[in-house]
C-alpha cells in the first residue's frame, strides 16, 4: 500500500467519504477534527486510516449497540413498533417473530395497521409463515387502539410470552395520527400500566438528515426505547445513526438486511462503522 | 435545527463587510455555507460539487461583492441555479406530467427501491388519469415478492374505482406483464400501469428482470420512485436504475414530510429525467404536479 501524508486535503476527502455515507456535516467534522489533532501530518495508507476511523466510529457506536430486553414472564412482554411509511415495521416484525419462536417463546402479533391497502393481509401472511397467530381487526379501518387493547387482553388470557404490534406508517409531523399512536399506548397501559415494554422505531438506511428528526419526534410522542436499521443490504450506509447516538444516545438493536424473515442481525458497532468507510 | 441559507449568509458577510472590500475568498467562505446548506438538505455531494461551481463563476461574473446586499443576492444565483438544475428556468420546456402521447395500450412501468411508493402512486396515477382524462385504466402488480402485495394494488384500484389484473397465483413477473398488456389489448385500455417489486440497486438478478420487463412491454414511460427522505444513496440508486433499466420520468414521494427533499436534484441531475410528479400523501388523491422553483426553495428551506 502507498503511504500518504494526512494532510488537509486527505482530511477534507476523510470528510467527505462520511459525508456520503450520511453522517452529515456536523457528525463527520467533529469526527475529522478529532482526528487532525491527533494524526494529523502522519504518513500513512489509505487502509490504515480507515481503519482508524473505523474505529473511532465504533467507539462513538459501541454505547448504543445493545439488545432490546425482553421479559418473557411479563406475559406477554409488548413491543410497539412505530416509524415512517415504508421502513420495514411489518417485515421486521415478521424477522422478530421468526426470531423470538427459534427461542421457543410463544408468539403472537397484532395487525395494528387498519388503515394501509392490504396491510392486514401481509401481516397475516407472514404470521403463517414464520408460525405466529395474529390477533386481526375485525373489519377494514377498524380503530387502531381498540384492536390492540383486545389483542392484550386475549393475549393475557392466552399466556402469550411475547407480543409484537404493527402500526400504521406515519409522518412524524402529522399530529393527528402521532396522537392516534399515543392512544395505542394509553389503552395497552389500562391492561399493564408497563406496556409497552419495548418501543422500537424503524429507520430504512436510505433515509437522509430527516432521519433525526423522526426519531427526535417519535420519542418524544411515544417514548421509543430502540432503533433498528432495515435495507442495509442496500448500497445505502446508513451513517445518520452515527449523528442519532450522538444526539439521543438510543439504543440500536437491530440491523435487517434483506426481505426474508431470517434477515434480522444484532447491531454491531464496528462492522457498521466498518461498513461506513468502505471496509468489508 | 436548520438555519435558513439566507441568514447564514447574511451572517458571513456581515461579518466580512465590516473589514471592507470582499475577496475572493469572501466568496469562497460564503460558498462553503451554501455547500452545508446543500448537504443539510440531502442533496448528494458530487450534485453539490457540480452546483457550487456554477454558483461560483456567476457569483464573480455578477461581481457579487459590489451588490449592497451580497447575501441576497448569493441567494438568488443559488436559488436560480437549482431551479435550472431541477428543469425550471430558462431552459424550462414547460412540459410537466406524464407524456401519453403513443398508441393505446401505453404502458407505464414503476420501478424503485423498496417501500419507496411505487404501488401507491400506481393507484393515485390511475386515479388521476381516470377521473381527469377520461382514460381506461388497467392496474397489474408484478409483485410477487412481498406477502400480498397484488392484494394491496387490488384493493387500491377498488378505490381508485379502475380494474386491476386479476390475480393467477404463482405467474412470475414477465408472465404477469405479458397477460396484462395481452388483456389491455383484446379489452381496449387506453393506459396499462406495471407496478413492480421493490428493488435494490445492487441486486443483480432482480434489476436484469426489471430491464427484461420493461424490453417485453415497452413502456412508454418508466416511471423511477424515490422518497422525499432519501439521502446520499440517491445518486447509487439513480445511477443503477438509469444504467441497468432506463428511466423516462422521476415520481418523489412523501413530500408531506419535513424533509427537504435534496434528492429530487440528485435524482435529476444523475438520470437527466425530470421530476413529473409528487406524492404529498397516503391517500389516492395525494399526487401533485411539481414545480421546480417550489422544491428549489425548499431545498434552501425558504
Ligand atoms: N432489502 C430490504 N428490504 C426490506 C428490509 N426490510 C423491509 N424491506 C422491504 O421494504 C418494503 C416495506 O416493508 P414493510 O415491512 O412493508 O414496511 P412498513 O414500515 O410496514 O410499511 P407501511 O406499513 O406501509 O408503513 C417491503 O418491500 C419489504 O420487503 C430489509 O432489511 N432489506
Ligand atoms: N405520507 C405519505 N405516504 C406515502 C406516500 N406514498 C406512499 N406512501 C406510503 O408509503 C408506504 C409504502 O408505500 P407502497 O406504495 O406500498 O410502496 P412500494 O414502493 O410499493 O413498496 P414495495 O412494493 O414494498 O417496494 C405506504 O404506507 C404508503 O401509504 C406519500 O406520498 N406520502
Ligand atoms: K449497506
Ligand atoms: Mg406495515
Ligand atoms: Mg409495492
Amino acid at each position: 500500500f502507498r503511504k500518504r501524508r494526512l494532510d488537509d486535503e486527505a482530511l477534507e476527502e476523510l470528510e467527505e467519504t462520511l459525508i456520503a455515507a450520511d453522517l452529515g456535516v456536523a457528525a463527520a467534522r467533529r469526527i475529522v477534527e478529532g482526528f487532525r489533532r491527533t494524526r494529523f501530518g502522519r504518513e500513512v495508507t489509505e487502509e490504515e486510516v480507515k481503519a482508524a476511523l473505523a474505529e473511532e466510529i465504533a467507539a462513538i457506536l459501541a454505547p448504543v449497540a445493545r439488545p432490546m430486553p425482553i421479559e418473557p414472564r411479563r406475559r406477554p412482554h409488548v413491543v410497539l413498533v412505530v416509524g415512517v411509511n415504508g421502513t420495514g415495521k411489518t417485515t421486521t416484525i415478521a424477522k422478530l417473530g421468526q426470531q423470538y419462536r427459534e427461542q421457543g417463546l410463544s408468539v403472537a402479533f397484532v395487525a395494528g395497521d387498519t388503515f394501509r391497502a392490504a396491510a392486514v393481509e401481509q401481516l397475516q401472511i407472514w404470521g403463517e409463515r414464520v408460525g405466529c397467530p395474529v390477533y386481526a381487526p375485525a373489519k377494514p379501518g377498524a380503530d387502531a387502539a381498540g384492536l390492540a387493547f383486545d389483542a392484550l387482553k386475549a393475549a393475557k388470557e392466552a399466556g402469550i410470552e411475547v407480543l409484537l404490534v404493527d402500526t400504521a406508517g406515519r409522518l412524524h409531523n402529522k399530529a393527528a395520527l402521532m396522537e392516534e399512536l399515543r392512544k395505542i399506548v394509553r389503552v395497552l397501559k389500562r391492561l399493564d400500566p408497563e406496556a409497552p415494554h419495548s418501543v422500537l422505531l424503524t429507520l430504512d438506511a436510505t433515509t437522509g438528515q430527516n432521519a433525526i428528526q423522526q426519531c427526535k419526534v417519535f420519542k418524544e410522542m411515544v417514548d421509543v426505547t430502540g432503533l433498528a436499521v432495515t435495507k442495509l443490504d442496500g448500497s445505502a450506509k446508513g451513517g445518520v445513526v452515527v449523528a442519532l447516538a450522538q444526539e439521543f444516545g438510543l439504543p440500536v438493536h437491530f440491523v435487517g438486511v434483506g426481505e426474508k424473515a431470517s434477515d434480522l442481525r444484532p447491531f454491531a458497532a464496528r462492522d457498521f462503522a466498518r461498513g461506513l468507510v468502505g471496509l468489508d | 435545527m436548520f438555519e435558513a441559507l439566507s441568514s447564514r449568509l447574511t451572517g458571513v458577510f456581515d461579518k466580512l463587510r465590516r473589514r471592507g472590500a470582499l475577496s475572493e475568498s469572501d466568496v469562497n467562505d460564503a460558498l462553503r455555507e451554501v455547500r452545508v446548506a446543500l448537504l443539510e438538505a440531502d442533496v448528494a455531494l458530487p450534485v453539490v460539487k457540480d452546483l457550487i461551481a456554477r454558483v461560483r463563476e456567476r457569483a464573480v461574473g455578477q461581481e457579487v461583492i459590489r451588490s449592497v446586499s451580497p447575501a441576497q443576492q448569493v441567494v438568488k444565483i443559488v436559488h436560480d441555479a437549482l431551479v435550472e438544475a431541477l428543469g425550471g428556468g430558462a431552459h424550462d420546456d414547460g412540459r410537466r406530467g406524464l407524456d401519453l402521447n403513443a398508441p393505446a395500450p401505453v404502458p407505464i412501468l414503476m420501478v424503485g427501491l423498496q417501500g419507496s411508493g411505487k404501488t401507491t402512486t400506481a393507484a393515485k396515477i390511475a386515479l388521476r388519469l381516470r377521473t381527469r382524462e377520461r382514460k381506461k385504466v388497467l392496474l397489474a402488480s408484478l409483485d410477487v415478492q412481498r406477502p400480498a402485495a397484488q392484494l394491496q394494488l387490488a384493493q387500491l384500484a377498488e378505490r381508485a374505482g379502475v380494474t386491476s389484473l386479476p390475480i393467477v397465483p404463482g405467474q412470475g413477473p414477465l408472465e404477469i406483464a405479458a397477460r396484462a398488456m395481452d388483456v389491455a389489448r383484446r379489452e381496449l385500455y387506453d393506459v396499462v400501469i406495471l407496478d413492480t417489486a421493490g428493488r435494490l440497486a445492487i441486486d443483480e438478478a432482480l434489476m436484469a428482470e426489471a430491464a427484461a420487463v420493461k424490453a417485453a412491454t415497452r413502456p412508454h414511460e418508466t416511471l423511477l420512485v424515490v422518497d422525499a427522505m432519501t439521502g446520499q444513496d440517491a445518486v447509487n440508486t439513480a445511477k443503477a436504475f438509469q444504467e441497468k433499466v432506463g428511466v423516462s420520468g422521476i415520481v418523489m414521494t412523501r413530500v408531506d414530510g419535513d424533509a427537504r427533499g435534496g434528492a429530487a436534484l440528485s435524482m435529476r441531475a444523475v438520470t437527466g429525467a425530470p421530476i413529473k410528479l409528487l406524492g404529498s400523501g397516503e391517500k389516492i388523491d395525494a399526487l401533485e404536479d411539481f414545480h421546480p422553483d417550489r422544491i428549489a426553495s425548499r431545498i434552501l428551506g425558504m
